[in-house]
């Protein structure tokens, strides 16, 4: 007897259909083509009924099953009845099991079909929830913002100061990192350009204005949105999931007052103080460059840095940080309170909060670029 | 409302969006029972229960605490009211970056003036209640789910609630815990005279410390039977709620291979 599963089909003296299947019949087997039922069925004169053999089955698992199912449909759809008497008793108990309960036709997915048109419009249609939702929750956060100069919230103390080292301190690292060598490419930029007029001396104040200025803010701003802002979402998201925030409202506890503002104030406050990090971390990877490959002294380099940038500069950029810190911390904690309470939701909220934070940095360092300018700043 | 009815239900109506769950659901909870909500996964237990702890709105009808209309409360008598209830969730939903003594002492801190001390110490007294004296310092995640959920319970009582919630407390746990936890609810309710309210489909807890149910039905989407379970079993003219109570074997053929 052979290996592989083998299929046999034959009509009968009296007119019906005889399906003989033999040998080992497993899904991990090579199973025969079932197409040679079908073009049996449709033959004319049509079979009145459809009987199995199976004296030969070796061994059968899900296999015969599937094929049984697929004939049993063919059957249905021609009218033409299909004695299951041939069969294992185990596979005719099995086949018994999965019709017990009725196919439920609405549960099948219907949206997947939706025309081009019509996923434009579901798309405007949650966007525009979603900016709502957006609104309402910049709104509520900053009514316990106002509660909190009012100094009637309820939060630990030892929250916030956890929180601020988390996103201030120990940030200090990768902040280092990414700034250094981002004032260090701007040099290298510079450098190439200006010394086709020998204004190699100019590199300190490229650096040193684009670091104060705007760069120092924007890498600042983006591995916190990284950093922080993922970290926001994914932790309120899981909160959501283990029901934490449920147990929060129900103690008549704002989880906006407890979770979201100390987040908010500690972003916001730290942002700034990570920016002028940032600015000086740059300005040193500039003067990098400057004294090992363009031959000047770190005393000149500096002097040329602080003739180039001021203080205006200097307190601009910090400002866009604060503003950055708030938009991350907000769409770090929007994105974690939005979130499905399931673990995909978790990991939807954590991609949708740093795209988010990003969109928002970037946009908002557009509209500051326009209004300084406007502003002569 | 001049009977002794602490939570009222009337014309309760839970909805998803368009997607009605349950209607019309009418019932009361006396003071003191061990009242269970029941029905078949599904149905709608765990949002009646959200509901009833505020947090989700009613599509259509209202919920009163003694009397007094908690659908229509204001923000701030909502939260005097939320502050006596406790509920235990399904899986105790501690809060996972605090330890067990801050978890329970939160609520203390929040809602009493006792000193930070005088906190751990009610803290401590309500987890050995619950028979988690010694884990103070332990956090969430350094305990078994069993005393996770005995944990939640200690977090649940700290304000000494008048009504107790508990979100399929036996869920997740062997027969012996969830035996031990079903004494410490009778307990609790005895000791502290509290209204207790359960959502679950353990038939064993069911019968052993169910004073008053209610049946949610998920083919009719109401509740189709009211009182205590006992009763309910042995008398009720409604073959799914017989059913239920039975695991099956009150009529339906439904086979298994």
């Amino acid at each position: 007897m052979s290996q592989n599963g083998e299929l046999y089909v034959h009509r009968t003296a009296d007119g019906a259909t005889n399906i003989r299947i033999a040998g080992s019949w497993r899904m991990r087997d090579a199973l025969p083509d079932p197409e040679s039922v079908e073009a049996d069925l449709v033959l004319s004169p049509q079979p009145h009924s459809v009987t199995f053999d199976t004296d030969d089955l070796t061994t059968w698992d899900s296999g015969v099953l599937t094929f049984v199912t697929r004939v049993v449909e063919l059957g249905h759809a021609r009218g033409i009845q299909v004695d299951r008497s041939g069969l294992p008793a185990g596979v005719q108990r099995l086949l018994a099991l999965s019709e017990a309960v009725p196919e439920k036709e609405d549960a099948k997915a219907t949206e997947a079909d939706a025309s081009f048109l019509e996923k434009i419009g579901a798309g405007t249609i949650s966007f525009g929830l979603s900016v709502n939702e957006m609104l309402a929750f910049i709104g509520d956060a900053s009514v316990v913002l106002f509660k909190f100069v009012g100094r009637k919230v309820r939060f630990r103390r030892s929250d916030l100061l956890m929180l601020t080292q988390q996103v201030g301190a120990e940030a200090v690292g990768i902040v280092t990192l990414i700034c250094f060598l981002v004032g260090l490419i701007l040099a290298f930029v510079g450098a190439a350009q200006l010394q086709q007029f020998g204004a190699t001396i100019y590199v300190a104040n490229l650096v040193g204005v684009a670091m104060v200025r705007d760069v120092g803010a924007l890498m600042a701003g983006i591995v916190m949105a990284g950093r922080s802002g993922a970290a926001f979402a994914a932790e309120l998201a899981s909160m959501k999931v283990s029901q934490e925030i449920d147990a929060l409202s129900t103690m008549g506890i704002d989880p906006l007052e407890f979770l979201v503002l100390p987040r908010i104030i500690a972003l916001a406050v730290m942002m700034p103080l990570l920016c002028l990090y940032a600015d000086f971390v740059g300005i040193l990877g500039g003067a990098f460059i400057g004294i090992t490959m363009l031959d000047l002294s770190f005393q000149t380099y500096m002097q040329q840095t602080a003739d180039a940038v001021n203080l205006v500069d200097l307190v601009g950029g910090m400002f866009k940080a604060f503003v950055y810190g708030l938009l991350i911390a907000i769409a770090g904690t929007l994105r974690g309170m939005q979130a499905s309470a399931s673990s995909a939701g978790v990991g939807a909220a954590t991609t949708s909060a740093v795209v988010t934070s990003i969109v928002f940095i970037i946009s908002a360092a557009g509209v500051f670029s326009v209004v300084f300018y406007v502003l002569g700043i | 409302m001049q009977n002794n009815a602490h939570i009222t239900v009337r014309n309760l109506t839970m909805a998803y969006g368009d997607f009605v769950l349950m209607r019309d659901l009418d019932f009361e909870i006396k003071q003191g029972e061990i009242f269970i909500i029941m029905g078949g996964s599904g149905c709608g237990k765990s949002t009646l229960l959200r509901h009833l702890i505020g947090l989700k709105e009613p599509a259509r009808g209202e919920i009163f605490y003694r009397g007094e209309s908690f659908t229509d409360a204001s923000p701030e008598h909502r939260d005097d009211m939320l502050k006596r209830f406790g509920v235990l969730y399904q899986s105790g939903a501690l809060w996972s970056s605090m330890t067990l003594a801050e978890n329970v002492g939160l609520p203390l801190g929040e809602f009493t003036d006792l000193s930070p001390s005088d906190i751990r110490e009610v803290a401590s007294l309500k987890l050995s209640l619950v028979g988690l004296k010694g884990f103070e310092d332990f956090y969430p995640s350094e305990i078994s789910g069993g005393m996770q959920k005995r944990a939640g319970l200690a977090r649940a009582i700290a304000l000494d609630p008048e009504v107790l919630f508990f979100d399929e407390p036996s869920a997740g746990l062997d027969p012996i815990s969830s035996k031990l936890l079903d004494d410490l609810i009778l307990e609790l309710r005895d000791s502290m005279g509290s209204t207790v309210v359960i959502v679950t489909h353990e038939l064993a807890s069911i019968f052993a410390i169910g004073t008053n149910s209610v049946f949610l039905d998920t083919e009719t989407r109401t509740a189709t039977a009211i009182g205590p379970p006992k009763q309910l079993r042995d008398h009720s003219d409604n073959p799914n709620v017989r059913r239920f109570l039975l695991r099956g074997d009150g009529g339906s053929a439904e086979e298994v291979a």
